[in-house]
């Protein structure tokens, strides 16, 4: 018998064997994926009794995200607030315990939770936790500004759209407003019928929603036309009528317009679609990309931001991106139509980056990072990352949308004692009386503060009318001067 | 003295457990408890002295890896609820009279054999009695309420069934050797001695079907093969209860609806992860949050405010889960091969036993105890569908503690015998 011992005890090795590699599997190999499934229980304890960091405006002072704190049979569980309800919830985001976490909640999660591996940060939370004390996250000062967001709040009140907006020599967003918002209270009671909800108020236009630009794009058309020295703005262009003809098909200016030969500036002022379709044919699909590309199209927006939350600004196939050189009809793409599609966020970057002469700074949302003994463990610094165009085109591109506010498609735009740059796009969206309106600005023309980027989705308005006004607004509101015309 | 030694260590490691658990959450239990440490050492202490009273050639390593295991168990429960392990510890101390009890009544466990088939019929009423009478938990019979106390009769049956075997196989093994005749080129005893077999086989799937107890029924029909396989060195036998055990666990599966949610749990327990396939995910996230070190003995999350635990019946089923969050690869790894070290040490009683009854009865103990330790650890971490059966020595729980020293006092004295004779 002694055969069919060892036999057996070969057998209880391998199961035991087998027992252990399993454990091993789930232990190191499936780890990760299931430390962070929502089931996960304790994950979800362990996160209530941190005691997350602040997040505040840009003033340092206003708090955007707080605590509740709560006991309960010894335990401390904090839950979080947020003071300003839908006014801050697309970019702040939320955190919450069954349904995960979105925006600046999520992207600096690492310091909110004090898990970052900055060491001062490291020996503070090792320290509370040797004391059983309640691990706090460090505070995330943000660059928004609540007078800027309020303001786009307001302006977007019963519409659909986004509000982005920046400061040209920094990148620092001032606000992102995206309409319908919604209170993130809710997400933590009721989900499901948020998500349900019609007007889609948990997507964040500002980042994710993506928008034939229409006119406003013209800015970059102009952009490469004169830093390629194909144009100066008092270049001549003959208009040719209402319409011409681009592979086959009319392409016309808005309402009945005709013109004859005019000035480049003179066509950016008016918007005369014929010009630029043609400046489009002349400079050619690479060029044109080329200079897309250096304003940040095609690639993910290089914000400090969840991923799943941003969208690329480019040109679009059936929801796929396509990469640069890809048949397309130029001439169409040069007036923001095509296959364009692109953020609220990409459009303020192009604002803001001829308002600071052609240099393109990284896009932020965070200021600084403090530890709760209020120490400094980050400090966003400007990040210039592209020179687009010499400072010379950025002038003259901005002298162009000057008079586009100033006597243009863009007047709503105008305040008094403050000189504003901008310009108006209206896409059509194929439904009569449905446009998609957009207004870029940016402001003092002399020495820029801020630029911003409007879209109104689904209005039969044009950009100057709905999409200026609101611009304005937030310009008015930031820079505190000024009155609207 | 190498016995002693052995649980000299043992309750070395112990000492630190139960320090690591105090220091990780003094806030919650008192300083006193840590005489645990000093009250465990002393109590087996004074089992080691039976011992050597009463089986003087007895295996040195069985008693302190059981001593470990206990050890282990008791600090994980502990920490999960210090009301339990003062239970669980007057269980141990329980254990250990019935143990030293077994030793000095019974001294040789030859003596059993004359009761082959009073045993046998035993177990039979256990299980019968548990059927009829018991009390249904989580959708399986498996408890039998006697007086205050909840017994759990599978246990036993379970003990008692390799005793039955063991003395019914010894007889008969070599007319279950011959081919009486031959179907189909195989060689087939004759009818009437396989007729007990195939009654044990019965009974198994009728603690299936009846008591819903897929964990039982797993383990007694895995030692009914094992030790027919180990009496008669034919595998057709295994082959043959295997065909048998599948076309059952088919036919149940589809019959009755416990069992078929359980394995529809172990095949997909996501798809309802907040009610059937909780348990199981629970526990693989503890598992996973133990990590190759693990969170340290008592600084994983396991009981919420209210005093329930995170994972469901953590302290029997979910032992293995917990003390892997706890302790990491490293210290589950460690429990298994305490396990794998225990059959070892078992097998080998088993190969140097004299006679026929004591090598299958040391084979059917120690494979018994692997077995169980297997279905239970090997359902937590999903290789197999979950059951309800203790982890033994380490789990929560009464009839398991006084079963599994019944079982190691059996082991021995064969052990005890088979050094004698040598």
């Amino acid at each position: 018998m002694n055969r069919q011992i060892a036999s057996l005890f070969r057998l209880s090795a391998v199961a035991f064997a087998v027992l252990i590699t399993l454990t091993a599997y789930w232990q190191i190999w499936a780890a990760d994926s299931l430390a962070t499934r929502r089931d996960n229980a304790r994950l979800v304890y362990r996160q209530l009794q941190i005691r997350r960091g602040l997040i505040y405006a840009s003033n340092g002072q206003t708090v955007l995200a707080a605590n509740h704190e709560r006991r309960r049979n010894g335990l401390h569980l904090f839950l979080r607030r947020y003071p300003f309800g839908p006014l801050f919830a697309h970019s702040v985001g939320y955190n919450t315990v069954g349904n995960g976490r979105t925006g600046l909640e999520l992207a600096e999660n690492d310091y909110l939770t004090a898990s970052n591996s900055d060491l001062s940060t490291v020996v503070s939370r090792i320290g509370s936790e040797l004391q059983g004390e309640t691990v706090t996250g460090d505070d995330v000062v943000t660059s928004l500004s609540v007078p800027a967001q309020r303001a786009a709040q307001a302006g977007m009140a019963g519409k659909v759209g986004a509000v982005v907006a920046m400061e040209p020599s920094t990148g620092r967003i001032l606000a992102m407003y995206s309409s319908p918002s919604f209170s993130p209270k809710a997400v933590e009671q009721n989900f499901p019928k948020l998500s349900r909800t019609s007007g889609a108020p948990l997507l964040n236009r500002a980042t994710q929603g993506l928008y034939a630009p229409g006119s406003t794009f013209k800015t970059v058309t102009a952009a490469a036309a004169l830093d390629t020295h194909l144009l100066t703005p008092d270049s001549i262009i003959d208009a040719r009528g209402h319409c011409i003809t681009v592979q086959g098909l009319p392409l016309c200016n808005a309402g009945t317009e005709s013109f004859g030969p005019i000035t480049l500036d003179v066509a950016l002022t008016n918007s005369v679609n014929t010009v630029f379709a043609q400046i489009g044919q002349r400079l050619g699909q690479n060029r044109l990309e080329e200079y897309m590309t250096r304003f940040g199209f095609f690639s993910e927006p290089p914000l400090t931001y969840p991923s799943d939350e941003m969208n690329p600004s480019g040109l679009y196939h059936n929801g796929h991106q396509l990469k640069p050189g890809a048949p397309v009809d130029v001439a169409r793409v040069a007036i923001g139509q095509e296959r364009l599609a692109v953020t609220p966020l990409q459009m303020a970057e192009v604002a803001a980056t001829i308002g600071n002469g052609g240099e393109r700074m990284r896009p932020t949302l965070v200021d600084r990072v403090t530890s709760p003994s209020g120490d400094r463990v980050y400090t966003q610094r400007p990040e210039p990352l592209e020179h687009v165009m010499s400072q010379q085109s950025a002038q003259e591109l901005t002298g162009m949308m000057q008079n586009v506010v100033d006597e243009g498609t863009g007047t709503a735009a105008r305040l008094n004692g403050l000189t504003v740059a901008g310009k108006t796009g209206t896409a059509e969206t194929g439904v009569t009386g449905v446009n998609t309106a957009w207004f870029i600005a940016f402001a003092p023309v002399t020495d820029p503060k801020i630029a911003v980027a409007v879209v109104v989705e689904h209005t039969p308005l044009f950009g100057g009318q709905v999409s200026a006004p609101i611009a304005a607004s937030v310009i008015e509101a930031y820079l505190g001067q000024g009155v609207a015309q | 003295m190498r016995e002693l030694w052995n649980l000299g260590w043992v309750g070395g490691l112990t000492a630190i457990g139960f320090l690591s658990v105090y220091t990780a959450r003094q806030n919650e239990i008192s300083s006193a408890s840590l005489t645990y440490a000093g009250v465990f050492l002393a109590v087996f202490g004074l089992a080691h002295i039976g011992v050597r009273a009463g089986l003087p050639h007895a295996d040195p390593w069985l008693m302190p890896l059981a001593a470990l295991l206990c050890a282990l168990g008791l600090t994980e429960i502990y920490r999960l609820s210090p009301t339990l392990a003062r239970d669980q510890s007057v269980w141990v101390v329980i254990g250990l009279l019935g143990f030293l009890a077994m030793i000095f009544l019974v001294r040789d466990h030859r003596r059993l054999e004359p009761y082959t088939y009073l045993l046998a019929t035993t177990a039979v009423g256990l299980l019968a009695v548990t059927m009829v009478v018991g009390t249904t938990v989580n959708g399986a019979k498996l408890w039998l309420r006697v007086g205050g106390v909840q017994v759990q009769p599978g246990e036993f049956a379970k003990l008692l069934l390799v005793v039955f075997l063991a003395s019914y196989l010894r007889e008969h093994r070599e007319v279950l050797q011959m081919a009486h005749r031959r179907i189909l080129g195989v060689g087939l005893p004759a009818a009437r001695h396989l007729g007990p077999l195939a009654l044990m086989a019965g009974v198994s799937l009728g603690v299936l079907g009846i008591m819903n107890d897929l964990g039982t029924a797993l383990l007694l029909f895995g030692i009914y093969l094992a030790m027919i396989y180990v009496a008669t060195g034919r595998h057709l036998y295994t082959v043959l209860g295997l065909g048998l055990f599948a076309a059952g666990s088919w036919a149940v599966y589809h019959g009755v609806a416990h069992v078929h949610e359980r394995f529809q749990v172990w095949i997909d327990p996501w798809a309802h992860p907040h009610t059937s396939g909780y348990q199981v995910i629970q526990s693989i996230e503890a598992i996973a949050d133990g990590g190759v070190f693990g969170t340290g003995l008592g600084r994983s999350l396991q009981v919420l405010n209210h005093g329930q635990t995170i994972i469901p019946a953590v302290q029997t089923d979910g032992i293995y889960a917990a003390w892997a969050d706890e302790t990491g690869l490293a210290g589950a790894a460690g429990l298994l091969l305490i396990y794998l070290l225990f059959c070892y040490r078992g097998f080998k009683i088993a190969a140097i036993a004299g006679d026929g009854f004591s090598k299958l009865l040391a084979c059917g103990l120690t494979f018994a105890f692997g077995l169980q330790a297997f279905l239970i650890v090997g359902g937590i971490i999903r290789l197999i569908p979950l059951t309800g059966i203790t982890l033994p020595f380490v789990s929560y729980g009464g009839s398991s503690i006084v079963s599994n020293f019944m079982m190691l006092a059996l082991l021995l004295m064969v052990s005890n015998r088979a050094v004698e004779r040598a």
